[in-house]
């Protein structure tokens, strides 16, 4: 399909053509074109946020939630600017998304205009890749190649910055046919004698352990079920980082829990005694490895990803695959069922003992013994009160975020929406606002906590204007709980600028916005105030005033490994002030 | 040490190589700024950097950077370049074999007597070409490996170097193929 129509109208009409539904943006004087003609259509519908970053974060949400592509529209200049952080975020959690910007006009890029940002300089590092279109001509073909960009291979945001003129002018308009690219090919296949090496290996295996990433929910929900059907044919082990959190069901007995700096003992455990990891879709983060020199020293390590550069960047693996998690798990499960393989029993049973030993450190274990709500406490209630909901979760980044990972069980995939890689607090109230765009009648929650929430606060007159039930459950300690943990842990207890002792009054902040708020103090009133919370069919601020000084546990102090965790009953005022040695005080 | 521990990489780290890479790209806006700022971005090396259109029906750019690196962080700079999206190849010449690398100087060199003599004679030793003259100076055009510039420039200083200008290393491999 080819037609004459205006810049502005090819944007409109490439995001029809692109399925897309819903858009997250805020206008300005360089986008009034697109603004414009997003007026005249009804296809596409708008969800106009309160801060450009706010659209980033919702288009983020909508996508990691949906397994589509998120869509941001902002201005030249500020409103560019702005969208540095979600775009950083998202490139760095492999999200999907298309950012289209306003820019000045042609003719004055380069002239200090008004609002002018060089936009592709700025968001070169922080995308997949991005464009400047400065004919007409090139402007759809341009636009569906970004979608096809940030959606294919390791999904990604892009970049389509679009000057004023460009919006303006007349050009031939071309449909999404289907588009090779001439350089970008990802792999999605597998290589198949690697993927019977790896099948080899594991079937082999003594102290096998799955250590899977959000590359499985990147890959659609096809790879979930792929990955359990694996596990279970295995009777492997399994584990998994934050971003990979919901691949596999939390309540099932081969779930050791998150591993990883605040991951459990048992699955930190196995990950340094295994001697075959089988790594799926996860990239070696810090936050997961410890110490690298003393990360798993025993084992063979197979890793799935569709990054060639993920693989042996930050741990040398035996075994890479290139390609596809779903595809390769696909090929390593018919090679496993045809060559009639079986785990080693024997080995695997003396294999789950020990497991089961580290189990029964129970890790997680806290005291909720007076009235003073701690907050782990508070996440298991609101678990325990969500079940059978429709229920997705988004956090902002700090404690709670990590209490939430932990006390939280994810049973499917895409329910849970969290700033992984690059730690942005403010994420979840728009990722919240962009999931129950797409999910009207889901239960959508974010755990916030008192710092976090109010990075993005102004993002809860969006929910309202949009009708968006959202729920913001904030752990309150008044603290920035993480950094005041990590003072703790390294500065002699000095909390430097990490205690809030001006906190607005959320319930009245909630009101002022047009929200509910709530407010609980009491352990017995938590439950009661959950089921409130879910009965009211409108965005509610609940300010659950938790144990101020509660500490994230149990916990691998930064510049440790795997087997040197600092577990709850052991975290006294001395284990924490000596935790980290001087080399670990230099890392982050 | 276990087959596949990480203590393998630890005990590889302070072994440096050199590496030219020939990166083909799509010669869009913006390419030589990506590509350099994955280096800058990432903390690697860059020792040498070439870039000029070689196809211009096919808009692409041949771009050859010499680079340092352990050889993970050599793996690492290509599978980081091989994934961007204006890329098309990364040739690691020095791991394919023998390439022939050169390079294009200009020196301009100020004297008068002896010492101008003196380094019309060095230039000829060289095979360095006048390609600019006045009573008093010369600007000599010289090609070569790069250790021979490097000796070149080092024979003018006390002859009356003024300045010098260097293309960096363009390599290409030997042998009939593409690479």
């Amino acid at each position: 399909m080819t037609r004459q129509m205006t810049g502005a109208e090819m944007v409109v009409q490439a995001l029809i053509d692109q399925g897309v539904e819903y858009l997250f943006g805020y206008p300005g004087g360089a986008v009034l074109p697109i603004y414009d003609e997003i007026f005249q259509q009804d296809k596409v519908q708008h969800i106009l946020v309160r801060q450009e970053g706010g659209a980033g974060h919702a288009a983020e949400g909508y996508a990691r939630s949906t397994g589509n592509v998120g869509v941001a529209l902002v201005t030249s200049g500020p409103g560019a600017t702005n969208m540095v952080t979600p775009l950083t975020d998202a490139l760095m959690d492999s999200i999907p998304m298309v950012c289209i910007t306003g820019q000045v006009a042609t003719h004055l890029i380069g002239s200090d205009a008004f609002q002018e940002a060089d936009t592709v300089g700025i968001t070169r590092p922080c995308t997949k890749h991005n464009w400047l279109v400065k004919d007409v001509n090139d402007l759809a073909r341009v636009l569906h190649e970004a979608f096809y960009v940030a959606r294919s291979g390791r999904p990604g945001p892009v970049v389509v910055d679009i000057p004023k003129d460009v919006q303006f002018a007349t050009g031939t308009y071309q449909g999404p046919a289907h588009v090779e690219h001439k350089t970008y090919r990802p792999q999605i296949n597998g290589d198949e004698r690697s993927i019977r090496a790896a099948v080899e290996l594991i079937a082999k295996a003594k102290k096998p352990i799955f250590y899977t990433g959000g590359g499985v929910i990147n890959s659609g929900p096809e790879a979930s079920r792929l990955l359990r059907e694996l596990v279970h044919a295995t009777g492997f082990p399994i584990t998994s980082t934050l971003m990979g959190l919901g691949a596999y069901p939390a309540s099932d007995k081969q779930w050791l829990g998150m591993l990883g700096m605040h991951g459990t003992f048992e699955a930190n455990n196995a990950m340094h005694d295994c001697d075959v990891m089988i790594a799926v879709g996860a990239r070696f983060d810090d936050r997961i490895t410890g110490r690298l020199d003393a990360f798993s020293p025993g084992s063979k390590k197979i890793q799935i990803d569709i990054d060639p550069s993920s693989i042996n960047k930050n741990v040398r693996v035996d075994l890479g695959i290139v390609g596809d998690v779903g595809h390769v798990l696909a090929d390593m499960l018919r090679i496993w069922k045809e060559g009639r393989h079986a785990a080693d029993a024997p080995a695997l049973k003396r294999w789950w003992s020990e497991i089961d030993r580290w189990r029964a450190r129970k890790s997680l274990s806290y005291r909720q013994t007076s009235e003073t709500i701690m907050p782990q406490y508070a996440i298991e209630s609101l678990y325990k009160k969500t079940r059978g909901h429709d229920t997705y979760i988004t956090t902002e980044v700090g404690q709670h975020q990590m209490w939430a990972a932990q006390y939280f069980g994810f049973e499917e995939p895409n329910r849970w929406m969290t700033s992984g890689g690059l730690g942005t607090m403010g994420y979840g109230l728009p990722a919240a606002i962009g999931v129950q765009t797409a999910h009207r009648d889901a239960l959508v929650i974010d755990i916030a906590g008192d710092a976090s929430i109010l990075m993005n606060i102004q993002e809860l007159s969006t929910a309202i204007q949009h009708e968006l039930p959202v729920k913001v459950f904030i752990l309150n300690n008044q603290y920035m709980g993480m950094v005041r943990q990590w003072q703790q842990l390294l500065h002699g207890n000095r909390l430097s600028h990490s205690y809030t002792d001006a906190l607005p009054d959320f319930v009245k902040l909630a009101e002022a916005y047009g929200a509910v708020g709530l407010r609980v103090e009491k352990a017995s009133d938590l439950e009661g105030g959950i089921d409130e919370m879910i009965a009211v069919k409108r965005p509610v601020l609940f300010d659950v005033r938790v144990a101020n000084l509660a500490n994230c546990f149990p916990m691998i102090p930064s510049g440790k490994a795997h087997n040197e965790m600092l577990l709850p009953e052991d975290a006294t005022d001395e284990a924490i002030a000596t935790a980290i040695d001087e080399e670990g005080k230099a890392l982050v | 040490m276990q087959p596949g521990s990480v203590y393998a990489i630890k005990e590889g780290k302070d072994r440096t190589e050199v590496h030219t890479l020939s990166v083909l790209v799509d010669n869009e806006p913006g390419v030589l700024a990506r590509v350099i700022g994955l280096f800058s971005g990432r903390g690697y090396n860059i020792e040498s950097l070439t870039v000029s259109e070689t196809e211009h029906e096919r808009h692409r750019s041949r771009i050859t950077v010499v680079t340092t690196g352990s050889p993970q962080v050599i793996e690492q700079i290509k599978a980081q370049l091989e994934r961007m999206v204006p890329v098309h190849r990364v040739i690691d010449l020095t791991v394919t074999g023998k390439a022939i690398e050169r390079e294009l100087l200009l020196i301009k060199v100020r004297g008068s007597g002896d010492h101008r003599s003196e380094a019309l004679r060095l230039a000829d030793a060289f095979r360095a070409r006048v390609i600019d003259a006045t009573t008093e100076s010369f600007v000599f055009e010289l090609t070569g490996k790069t250790d021979k510039l490097d000796q070149f420039i080092v024979l003018m200083q006390p002859l009356g170097l003024v300045e010098v200008s260097r293309t960096g290393i363009a390599a290409i491999a030997r042998g009939p193929d593409a690479t």
